[in-house]
């Protein structure tokens, strides 16, 4: 039997989540569907049609499905499940908020945030926030499953050309209405996707002097982030949050600024390739995963740091 | 209305775990242990909401251990009026806990079950979304803000680009997030007076669920070790390193 996996996208673009989902996908089996729910979503299901290693891309477009309600899509997932040996999707908030109400109604286990595929019912996944990695076997017959798409490349899009299925479905299940979202607009890249993540905690002091990181950040191309005091504290929103309740990232590099490195921000950004910690504690635990420390004044660091990096750029 | 909440007890999230030898699970012998982090907030709300008498009956619930009592009764010394326990020795996963909280639900007719998003152990963040599907009832997922109005409930969700707000009617299911609110500390009265408040004791057994382990534990590892680092003493050099060095900017 074949996987299907739940494309992500806001009807506008895919998210990179998804191609990270196809790879691990393919890993459990040759042949992966996708299935694109929302509005005026058809340049979605045509750019997931020509993903490497896609055989069927189903399409459900219709006003309910347009903000990902989960009371609206589990029915329909649950619908096409008869024919998947394993439906996966990223562990996004959008992932992490359907597929549990997916995984309930075909009455199965779901097998979170997985970290890699050992065969078609044994993965690895983080408990403990990432403390301890747990080797889980599934014995249910069909798996739902969240993936932590840094541990997985993207699928690319390569041309390919696979058959697109429309399913005409338009039943609201009524019980939750879309009100209003308040999306932070930014020109950076995504924290997720990103190459090079600068992240600040509660050293910060306050939410003005993240534009001393915003600086960086644009001369780097990174995205900005945030420790979850920095979060509380009310410097940065909420989707800025790194670590174990926030988002997972795995850049190539990640400077952690005034975070003094608590397990729940670890959690989070320690597969980062490289980890580089400016703290004036030197004995702040987030100098044991760093490769490269700096002891000393944020305040004094970061203005040289932006100094020095146009000597590089020129 | 009546609100009913489930609380985990769950390792103290300040204790720095550690696998066991024979990688058969985490030593959680003599380890602190506390209640899960996101319940605390599910109760916190759930009492709130009573101070506003918004509601008149917080029931809390705790699936484990005997120990599971005292979970429960943190609950009741921060101001939920009653406990029941589900004991049982048997690891219970996130779908049989739904189910269990499922009947509990058929029985006791809360009109709002607020609980935390996932617990800090196995880092599921399944069970909520899994007794709403159970129950056909909506969900508010990663709430960090609730608006009542009656029978109409908001709720603001943290998601990945920002905040959602989402309109449903009660009864729901609400899973909460770090912003919601700022747990209390119970005084000390309190938790005197919660050793006097009802505790009613049952097993899965008495609800007809039958406690399945799905998913197989086959291996616990500590993640791969990474080398020490250094530390450098100028910018200069930190810049020189990544450039030249690590080649990543």
């Amino acid at each position: 039997m074949s996987v299907l996996v739940l494309i992500e996208h806001n009807n506008q673009n895919i998210k990179v989540s998804s191609f990270n989902t196809i790879t691990a996908a393919k890993k459990i089996d040759k042949s992966v569907h996708a299935i694109v729910l929302g509005e005026n979503c058809s340049k979605i299901a045509d750019q997931i049609s020509k993903c490497e290693g896609i055989e069927e891309v189903f399409i459900a477009d219709n006003a309910i499905y347009k903000n990902h309600i989960a009371e609206n899509i589990a029915p329909i997932v649950v619908e096409l499940a008869s024919n998947y040996s394993h439906i996966l999707a990223p562990s996004s908030t959008f992932g992490k908020n359907i597929m549990p109400r997916i995984a309930a109604l075909l009455d199965v286990a779901q097998i979170s945030d997985i970290m890699s595929v050992e065969s078609s019912d044994t993965f690895i996944r983080p408990i403990y926030a990432g403390n301890a990695n747990l080797k889980v076997k599934s014995t249910d017959k069909k798996k739902i499953i969240t993936v932590r798409t840094t541990n997985f490349e993207a699928t690319k899009i390569n041309g390919g050309n696979s058959k697109i299925t429309k399913i005409n479905k338009n039943e609201d299940a009524g019980l939750s209405k879309f009100v209003k979202n308040e999306l932070n607009k930014s020109d950076r890249p995504e924290l997720t996707a990103a190459g090079i993540v600068i992240s600040g905690g509660r050293g910060m002091l306050s939410g003005k002097n993240f534009s001393l990181l915003e600086e960086i950040a644009d001369k780097l191309k990174a995205a900005v982030g945030a420790s979850r005091a920095a979060v509380d504290a009310g410097f940065v929103p909420n989707d800025y949050q790194v670590g174990q309740t926030g988002k997972v990232v795995a850049p190539e590099l990640y400077i952690a600024v005034g975070i003094s490195g608590a397990i729940q921000h670890l959690a989070g950004m320690k597969d980062s390739k490289i980890i580089v910690a400016i703290n004036k504690d030197e004995e702040a635990p987030i100098f044991q995963v760093a490769d490269y420390g700096i002891v000393g004044d944020l305040f004094k660091i970061l203005p040289e740091l932006s100094k020095e990096l146009d000597k590089i750029k020129s | 209305m009546k609100i009913l909440v489930p609380v985990k007890r769950v390792v103290d999230y300040n204790v720095k775990i550690k696998v066991k030898s024979d990688n058969s699970g985490v030593d959680l012998e003599n380890v602190k242990m506390a209640m899960n982090p996101f319940d605390e907030i599910a109760v916190e709300e759930a009492v709130r909401l009573k101070e506003k008498k918004l509601c008149d009956e917080i029931t809390a619930i705790s699936i484990g251990s005997a120990k599971s009592e005292e979970t429960l009764r943190t609950a009741l010394a921060i101001g939920v009026d009653k406990g029941i326990l589900v004991e049982t020795e048997e690891e219970v996963q996130p779908l049989e806990v739904a189910k269990i909280l499922k009947e509990v639900v058929k029985k006791n007719n809360p009109d709002l079950v607020l609980m935390g998003k996932q617990a800090i152990d196995d880092d599921s963040n399944q069970t909520g979304q899994m007794l709403a599907a159970l129950l056909g009832w909506p969900q508010g997922t990663f709430a960090s803000k609730l608006e009542i109005n009656g029978k109409k409930i908001n709720v603001t969700r943290e998601i990945d680009g920002g905040l959602e707000t989402l309109g449903m009617e009660l009864p729901a299911i609400i899973t909460t997030d770090l912003r919601l609110n700022e747990p209390r500390y119970a005084s000390l009265p309190n938790i005197m007076k919660a050793k006097q408040k009802p505790v009613e004791k049952i097993t899965p057994n008495d609800l007809n669920v039958e406690i399945k382990q799905r998913l197989k534990t086959l291996k616990v590892t500590e993640p791969p070790k990474k080398t020490p680092g250094i530390k450098v003493d100028s910018v200069q050099e930190l810049i020189s390193k990544l450039h030249e060095v690590e080649k990543v900017i």
